[in-house]
Formats: C-alpha cells, structure tokens, sequence
C-alpha cells in the first residue's frame, strides 16, 4: 500500500514536471498540403514532402531534443476538399504549419482558414499576389514568387524587346485571373496595348480554337496565363499551328523547370520566362538539387515550388529554435519570423515583409536550344536578374491593411 | 467569317477523337453490355505504347499506328478472359465499377512511373513526298492555317470510323456478332463459339481507343490522365447519341466536337460543359438518345 502511494505521488509529480515543460514544448507537425495526384503533382506533389523531409533533416533540430513529424494531403485542385483537410489538420491532427499549398484558388481558401484559427502557412506553390495585398494574413508567408513578379519581370523585359501588343490566353480561375489582370498592368505602364484575350476553362486538352483565335488577333505576344498541363499543351499546339513561324512570340508568364522537361527542348526551346530558383544557379543550389534528384523516383531535379518548401521550412525551424520552443501560436511564430533576415542556400539572402511577401530576386531564363544543352536537366540561360526590393510589389502600392502607412 | 470557318474545322478534329473513341465505347456496350469505364485508361496506355515503341525500340508513328492497338486490345482481351466475362447477364453497374476500377489503377501505376506531366512525342517526319516531311508543317486554307497533321486526323479516323461500322453492319462476322448478343444460346446452337467472339469484340473496341490514343500523342502531351480528362465528355457524347448505336456514336462524335468548337468561339468560359448541357437536354426530351432504340 505504501509503495503504491508513493508511487502515485512520483507520477503526479512527474505530470506536474511534464506540465512545466509544456513551455518549452519541442514538438512540431508539418502538414504538406498540395496536389499528389493531379495536373501540377510534379512541380509540388511528393517532391514537396520530399523537400520538407530535407529541411528536416538538415536542420539538426532531432538532436536538439525536437520531435517533427511531416504529414501529407492530397486537396485534388478543389477548395473544399482542401479546406476539409486543413479544418482536420488544424482541430484534430495539431498541425503547427501548412506548406506548399499550391494553386491559387485552394490557398484563398486555406489562407482564411489558418488565419482563422491561428496557424501558419508557408505558401510556396500558389501564385496569386492577393495573399500578400488585399487578402494578406499575419499567419501566412508567401514564399517564391507572384503573380506581380512574374507579370514586372517577363512583361516589362517582352515589351522593352518590342512585344507591344498582347493577347492573353487565361486559365478561367483565381490564378488566371490574377496574373493576366496584374501582367496587363504592367504590359500598359511599360507603354504596351492589350488586344484581347480568351478565358478557357482549367485543364483544357485542346488549345486549338484558342490559338486560332490569338493568331487572327495579330498580337506580337501571346501571352499564356496557365499553368502546368494547360500551358504545356498551349505551347506543343502553338508549334503545330505555325504560330511562332508566323512571327508571334509566345510569353510563358508562369512555367516551372517540370514542364520545360516534359516539353522536350525542340518544342521549348527559345521561350523566356521567370522563376526564382533553377538548379543550376550556383554551388549551393546544386549540392541541394543532386542530392534531392537521386531520392526522386523519376530523378527529377527540384522545381522552384519544391525547393521553396526546403528554404521556408529552414526558416521556420530556425526561428521556433531560436524561440526556445514551439508556442502553437501562428502569429506569433510568424512575427518572429519576420524579424530574423532569411538566407538558405537556395534563395540566398533575403527578407520578409510586413504583408507577409518573403523577398529574393527573380531570374528572367531563356530556354536553351537544343545543341546548347549539355544533358537531362540542363535547360536555361539566365538572361537578366530583378534585384529581390524591385522584383515585387512595392509596399507603397499594397493594399494590405498589416502595412503602416 | 473566315474565322468561323476555322473553328468549325478544328471541331472536326476534336470530333475525330470524339467519334472514335464513342464508337469503341458503343461496339462495347452494344455487344458486351459493359459500360466500359477503362477505355480512357486504354486510350492513354495507346498513347504510351507509341512513346514506348519510339524510345525503346527505335519504331516510329507509322508503326504505332499499327502495333499500338494491337498490343493494348490484347491487354483488353486479357481482361474481359480474366475479369470481365464473369459479369455478363449481371447489373451493368457491376461492369461500371470494375472498368472504373481497373481505369484508376492503371492511370496510377503510370502516374507513379512517369509522373503527372508527360512525354514528349513529335509529329512524324517521314516519310518525305514532295515538299512535305511526313505530317510536319501545314497548310494555308485561306481562312486559316491548317496543320497537316490535323487534316490526316480528321481523315483517318473518318476512315476507320466507317470501316468499323462496315464490320458490324454489312459483313458476315457483324451479322453473328449482332446475333449473338440478341440471342447467345440459339447462335452457339449453330456451333459459332460465342464467347471468344465477345472477347474479340471487346479487343476491338479496345484497339479503337488505343488507335485514337496514337493519333493524340503528337497533338497532347503523353499523360497518365489524358484519358481521365477525355473519357467523361466521351461518355455524354455515347449517352446523347443513343447507347450502342455504331453510326449514332459516330455522327455524334463530330457532331459534339463541331458545337464545342463553335462555344470555343462565342463563348470559351462554357466549353468544357457545353457537351453536359446537350446531354441533359437530350435526356429530357429522348432519353433513349438521339439515334438510341427503346431497351
């Protein structure tokens, strides 16, 4: 009987100490939200979670006493589902941070449910450059790129080239919508003219009426505001139906290294585009793309998506580590965040800002011909580079209200 | 004006693979009684067996053409001995969630393989007569530009289309086939071997699907959901021209892709549903479809 309340009183006090420790909780849940399945898995996909894996790994924090684990969903390109998934993560699974997040659509929605319940996410897959103006979120980071930055660096570069007319080929959601309204921005400021466009519905298999539709129009650039299947078709088509021939220039406004390799170099070849990482920038973007291609299945090399997952993820373990512990507070994690400068070896140096937009530079590329490359993966020729303050949009134009005026 | 034109030819191309695909849909459904849900999944596994053939063994388009839906209808014919013959006289929802079942494992095995974005597979360049390198480069109609390769599509699967329907309709080999789906016991009374004929019909049908998944390789990327994609707008063109109908399935198959192209045209937001619409229309007023006779 005694031994038994001493022994009861030993597991109080232990629960007690364990209860003190909670400050100091060093337990973590990531949960990669992306498409497994669908039209854009290669350029997130299982390459995200493999990414996330990495930053893990890298990061030393298992040795420090932290507990990680990854967890991965499929959200299949549809908002509900995803917004399911994230309500379950979030109540049920006590998912700390949401990464990858792609498609634009999908991360609207996720980005008002982590705000809601106060957690994180790090969204390095979806372009819309609302999630860091109007609908900006102190819980959210937007990590590669937008759809300004994309639109500011392939717009104003085609049109200082000469391509002052345009016609824009959209895909009919969120995303679509963004990048044409913001590259037609930037396509006018620069002191070009917008002819006309078509809407076509995502995933279309079938680009032809379209492209007959752009090459009657006689715009000197077409510029496709797609994405993934949908603009890998567009482009193949294109060919077929002589439009480069004929003297119009095709403006990949968002094309991911995935697509340039399913496309073949005869097809892509010449096409100018912008991302923020390409494997092949320097050492240390190399070192992490060889030693990420040998654990793919199909030996990809990382996409700028992927490689976003590893850079914002190093970011976040480096700041709940200097934090002491993770406080399952969002806001908070995400204003520490802020305040320590960035710097992995994939995106180099940078910041983030007030409204959430983590700032590096963007490289314009330029698809090499074929004799140019030396092999499986080798496929740009960076052609110029927007410094990181320049590439976005400037604060003093944001329309979100965590920026002070 | 001119511009209609155009979009009234490209919907011809689209029709093209409407058509052929809807018709190996009918032989299928009209023969076997199976609504065959993997023909999207065979109609991409078609389209690999091309880029297969191309990069492993050094046999281009030509060869495809002939090979590829040979090797994927016997992959089919393995089916229906292994798995599909055993749901005759059954509900045809049972044959529904087998061919579904089978589509998405086969779609998932390839997607695991090869990823979700696709091969490259180029328009064949040989062989060269006159000025033309193979189906390379195009044409300029006047009213539009039209690639070569576009203008064989149209005109091939028209062939073939008609020649299907030649088969089944006018031949010796039809009229038993057509007879033993009405009546099976009494044709196997005149010592015609009924089940291994079902098993070639279903190869048939499968080869179809196979041929129109060469015919879009050079066109679309070679992707594991190509076929996921397709196969539902094939589906209500299969349903608006009337369950089993050879011409029906065939003249609805351009028909459809025709209209799509026109609301490519006028009004592009509605085009991937425009086909659903006419589905539902034609529902209501004849739900047998348009050429379809009362079960």
């Amino acid at each position: 009987m005694k031994h038994r309340i001493s022994a009861l009183f030993l597991g109080t006090a232990l629960a007690l100490a364990a209860g003190g420790a909670m400050a100091q909780d060093k337990t973590v849940k990531i949960g990669v939200l992306t498409d497994n399945s669908g039209l854009y898995s290669d350029l997130g996909g299982a390459g995200s979670t493999l990414a996330a894996q990495m930053a893990m790994e890298d990061s030393g924090l298992a040795a420090k006493g932290w507990k990680i684990d990854i967890i991965s969903a499929d959200h299949q390109n549809k908002p509900d589902i995803a917004t399911t998934i994230a309500r379950q993560w979030i109540d049920v699974e006590k998912v700390d941070i949401f990464m990858d997040v792609l498609n634009s659509g999908v991360a609207l929605a996720v980005n008002n449910l982590v705000k809601e319940k106060n957690s994180i996410m790090i969204n390095t897959g979806a372009a819309t450059s609302d999630l860091t103006n109007a609908q900006c979120s102190p819980n959210t980071i937007h990590w590669v790129y937008d759809t300004y930055m994309l639109a500011n660096s392939t717009g104003q570069a085609l049109v200082k080239a000469g391509g002052d007319t345009w016609y824009f080929l959209t895909a009919d959601y969120a995303f679509g919508h963004a990048l044409e309204r913001d590259t037609t921005a930037v396509v006018v400021k620069s002191g070009g003219k917008v002819i006309g466009g078509v809407k076509h519905p995502l995933n279309s298999s079938d680009f032809s009426s379209f492209l007959l539709q752009a090459q009657a129009s006689k715009a000197k650039i077409i510029g496709m505001a797609n994405a993934g299947g949908d603009t890998t078709n567009t482009i193949k088509q294109a060919a077929e139906f002589g439009i480069v021939a004929g003297g119009q220039k095709l403006a990949g406004l968002l094309l991911f290294i995935t697509d340039v390799h399913s496309l073949g170099l005869k097809v892509a070849q010449g096409l100018n585009f912008t991302e923020t990482f390409y494997w092949d920038l320097n050492d240390g973007t190399r070192a992490f793309s060889k030693r990420f291609s040998e654990r793919m299945k199909n030996k990809a090399m990382p996409s700028m998506v992927q490689a976003g997952v590893y850079s914002g993820l190093v970011h976040y373990f480096k700041t709940i580590d200097a934090m002491g512990g993770n406080p399952h507070d969002g806001a908070k994690v995400v204003a520490k965040m802020k305040e320590l400068p960035t710097d992995d070896a994939l995106f180099g140096q940078g910041t983030i800002r007030a409204d959430g937009r983590k700032i590096h530079p963007a490289y314009l590329f330029e698809v090499k011909k074929p004799a140019e490359s030396k092999g499986p993966w080798d496929y740009y020729k960076l052609i110029g580079t927007t410094p990181g303050e320049q590439a976005f949009r400037p604060l003093s134009e944001s329309a979100c209200p965590l920026v002070k005026k | 004006m001119q511009a209609l034109y155009a979009q009234l030819l490209v919907g011809l191309i689209n029709g093209s693979f409407y058509a052929l695909l809807s018709l190996g849909l009918a032989v299928i459904f009209g023969m076997l009684n199976i609504i065959n849900f993997a023909h999207g999944a065979l109609y991409m596994m078609g389209a690999f067996t091309a880029y297969f053939l191309l990069h492993l063994t050094g046999l281009g388009y030509w060869w495809a053409l002939i090979i590829a839906p040979i090797v994927v209808g016997i992959f089919g014919m393995i089916l229906e001995r292994t798995m599909l013959q055993w749901l005759a006289g059954l509900d045809h929802l049972y044959g529904l969630l087998l061919t579904f079942g089978i589509a998405l494992i086969v779609q998932g095995v390839f997607q695991n393989y090869f990823g979700s974005s696709g091969l490259p597979y180029a328009i064949p360049d040989y062989p060269e007569i006159g000025g033309f390198r193979g189906l390379q480069g195009g044409m300029n109609l006047g009213f539009m530009f039209l690639p070569i390769y576009r203008g064989w599509v149209v005109i091939f699967s028209l062939v073939v289309c008609l020649a299907t329907w030649f088969l089944i309709e006018k031949t010796q080999l039809g009229a038993y086939l057509r007879a033993a789906t009405e009546n099976p016991t009494l044709v196997r009374a005149f010592g015609i071997n009924v089940p291994r004929m079902i098993t070639l019909t279903y190869g048939l049908g499968v080869g179809l699907a196979a041929l129109a998944g060469v015919l879009s390789a050079p066109i679309n990327q070679v992707r594991p959901l190509m076929g996921a994609d397709l196969i539902i707008v094939v589906f209500a063109v299969v349903v608006i021209g009337g369950m089993g109908s050879i011409m029906g399935s065939i003249i609805t198959g351009f028909a459809l892709g025709v209209i799509e192209g026109l609301t490519k045209y006028f009004y592009p937001e509605a085009s991937n549903t425009v086909v659903f619409v006419l589905m539902v229309l034609v529902l209501l007023v004849k739900p047998t479809g348009l050429t379809g006779r009362a079960a």
